[in-house]
């Protein structure tokens, strides 16, 4: 029978059917490949551990990073806040005992759980990945199925390294065409979910396809993947491709010599059959993408950057309709406004969904020979202490500095504000992560989601920009590799 | 895990959409290492606002939370879940559920109980006309009343089961330990392990 991606990798790793048919079917019973974890959801589960008297099954499979309550300045000194350290101490207490490899604030390996997987080599094609963070859909760019969980099933992945789940329904995302100059990954996505909403994605799993996603590297295939569970989707995949082999080859965790090879043979079996039927199909035409942003509180509340702040009477629905009423409030922006008015006060780079090599090249090439505007912070976090080595390497550093931007060490930082790194209430911020809810970046913190580019032009111009507005940089000829 | 088969309580009409987990419990307060001691943590950034609804009476005595479409949207923070039942919520009704939230919620014995929008909001109307009017839930015959509405809710077999019988799934998996070891024996070769640790 014909099968997609999702189906297929499911298939694979089916320990017990679920009993019973149909609607009444009890879940399967699913081997999990590789757990990753990170200090905010693991320490219940490592206590219910301890007091049931249980193992962790297969340490071996699992790898755990500090990233969420990291500071980006100072790590080498304790951390300030005493939750937060408490919570990182527990972490390392946790690792030691169950045997758990860790890397720890300061170990080159460090970062954000969904930077460091991929880089290590330990997330490839047609494995199933978990970790207790919901942007776990990130790994699903090399066709792996990967999903978040809440702790209860993290405790449940280490005391049986399976997890009980439902088949899910799968949903074809066709993205034909070729990106214009200035269009990116995060662009597709964000249109993606302000087409199918925050609840679109519901029950699925997504399959990103099409010539425009083909034509996408790693790591812009992770940026779109990552955003899934905006859509409200558990998990989002793309079919691994010569551009997978070529990103995995020689990593550290990559199969080498002989089991390379075997690996390829299997991993070139791992897409959707010709014949085989999506369960909902949704185009998006990526010639005619714009750059996009978010104006309101959910990331469903996008538009292109060129459009204006949507009335609350654009929408029919009774509920969209009050939601976006309470957005604009909450945003303090005025329907009819145009998005490229609007003045920002902070740029923020990083977060697991723009926050590679790639990002930050891009980014640089923007602001490199020109100068920020003076009342714009710009942050820039790595993914990873060993993206922050690299980027040194080939001295993208020296261009954030020269620019006025603040270069931190790795970690989730100012996504969610659970270290130091935080918007004041009212502040405005255009950020690469993937959450603009309320309070998100720190309370009363408003934030508008871009692509790396529209940070950079940004920060720049100080108000919402694409790289298409800016003037020429004075000296040096503007690289144009703005198409990451 | 506690057994679920019918509770009777104040309901709470919480009358938004996309009501994500940063707002149902904000990230400042996922540092803690406990599983327990969130109540002060739900909805705190709203309940700074005396016109948030669990600041008024008789709400603030509330069990059954009457929300929005796509609720539980976002982080997959299971604190989300802790801190509505440290509060003393029993069960949540909405016209739809994020995925995690709702898999969450079954782990721990909070029901998510799905109705259909329309009803939602009649539900809504009786607690606005009458506050601390009391909402049934009942697993068993899987239907909500209140006042004179009595409508029909969705939740998924399997989970039901489990709420009914109060049972603890680390325990039904281990059940089926032997079938997890003849997997394991099948992995490829290829497939990584963590360890021992390749360093670039």
């Amino acid at each position: 029978m014909a099968k997609t991606l999702a189906e297929k990798v499911w298939d694979a790793h089916v320990v017990r059917k679920g009993d019973g048919e149909g609607a009444n079917a009890q879940p399967d019973l699913l081997f999990i490949d590789l757990h990753l974890v990170h200090e905010v959801t693991s320490p219940q589960a490592f206590e219910g551990l301890r007091l049931a008297g249980r193992k962790l099954r297969r340490p071996d499979l699992t790898i755990a990073t500090e990233d969420h309550n990291t500071p980006t300045l100072d790590i080498d000194k304790p951390i300030a806040d005493l939750t937060s350290r408490t919570q990182i101490q527990t972490l390392r207490n946790n690792c030691q005992e169950f045997g758990v490899r860790l890397h720890s604030l300061g170990d080159a390996e460090q970062g954000i759980v969904h930077v460091v997987g991929p880089q290590l080599g330990l997330t490839q094609p047609g494995m199933t990945v978990v970790c207790g963070d919901s942007h776990t859909s990130t790994h699903g760019a090399f066709g792996a199925l990967a999903m978040g969980i809440g702790t209860s099933e993290v405790e449940h992945v280490m005391a049986t390294q399976t997890l009980s789940l439902k088949p899910f329904k799968t949903m074809a995302i066709n993205v034909e065409g070729t990106l214009r100059p200035g269009v990116s990954a995060k662009d597709i996505i964000l249109a993606v979910i302000a087409k199918i909403g925050t609840g679109g994605g519901q029950g699925y799993v997504l399959e990103y396809r099409g010539s425009a996603i083909r034509a996408l590297s790693m790591e812009a295939r992770m940026t779109i993947c990552n955003m899934s569970i905006e859509a409200g989707a558990r998990a989002g995949l793309v079919a691994p491709d010569q551009t997978t082999y070529d990103y995995m080859f020689g990593r550290p965790h990559a199969p080498q010599g002989e089991e390379w090879d075997a690996a390829v043979g299997y991993w070139n079996t791992l897409r959707s059959d010709d014949d085989a039927t999506f369960d909902v199909a949704v185009d998006l035409d990526a010639d005619s993408l714009e750059p996009f942003v978010t104006w309101g509180t959910n990331p469903g509340q996008g538009v292109s950057l060129s459009a204006r702040v949507p009335s609350p009477e654009d929408f029919g629905d009774e509920n969209a309709k009050a939601a976006a009423e309470r957005a604009l409030q909450y945003m303090g922006l005025e329907a009819g406004t145009p998005m490229k008015d609007i003045r920002v006060d902070t740029v923020f780079l990083g977060s697991c969904t723009n926050s590679r090599m790639e990002d930050l090249r891009a980014a640089a090439d923007i602001i490199r020979g020109r100068t920020k505007d003076p009342n714009i912070r710009m942050l820039v976090v790595p993914g990873s202490a060993r993206v922050r080595l690299e980027a040194e390497a080939e001295g993208l550093d020296r261009v954030f500095k020269d620019f006025g931007a603040e270069w931190r060490f790795a970690g989730c930082s100012m996504c969610l504000g659970m270290n130091p790194d935080q918007l004041e209430p009212g502040e405005r911020c255009a950020s690469t992560s993937n959450r603009n809810f309320e309070g998100r970046q720190g309370k009363g913190g408003r934030t508008h989601l871009v692509s790396p580019v529209v940070a950079a032009a940004t920060a720049v111009r100080g108000t919402l920009s694409s790289p298409s507005d800016l003037e020429p940089a004075p000296g040096a000829a503007a690289s144009g590799t703005a198409a990451a | 895990m506690e057994k679920f088969t019918t509770h009777t309580g104040i309901g709470v009409p919480l009358r938004q959409s996309n009501v994500d987990t940063d707002q149902i419990i904000p990230a400042v307060y996922l540092k803690r290492i406990t599983r327990t001691g969130f109540e002060d943590a739900l909805f705190a950034a709203w309940r700074k606002d005396p016109a948030f609804i669990l600041n008024q009476e008789p709400f603030n005595a509330g069990s059954v939370l009457v929300a929005g479409p796509d609720f539980g949207t976002g982080s997959s923070r299971e604190h989300a879940v802790w801190a509505l039942k440290d509060y003393g919520f029993k069960t949540v009704l909405s016209s739809r559920f994020a995925d995690i939230f709702r898999g969450n919620s079954g782990k721990q014995g909070l029901l998510a109980a799905e109705l259909a929008q329309d009803d939602i909001e009649l539900i809504w109307k009786e607690l606005e006309n009458a506050p601390g009017t009391a909402v049934t839930v009942d697993l068993v015959s899987k239907t909500v009343q209140c006042g004179n509405i009595v409508a029909p809710f969705e939740i998924d077999d399997y989970t039901r089961w489990r709420l009914l019988e109060g049972l603890d799934d680390i325990g039904l998996t281990l059940k089926h330990e032997e079938d997890i070891t003849t997997f394991e024996t099948t992995r490829p070769s290829f497939m990584p392990k963590t360890l021992p640790a390749r360093l670039s």
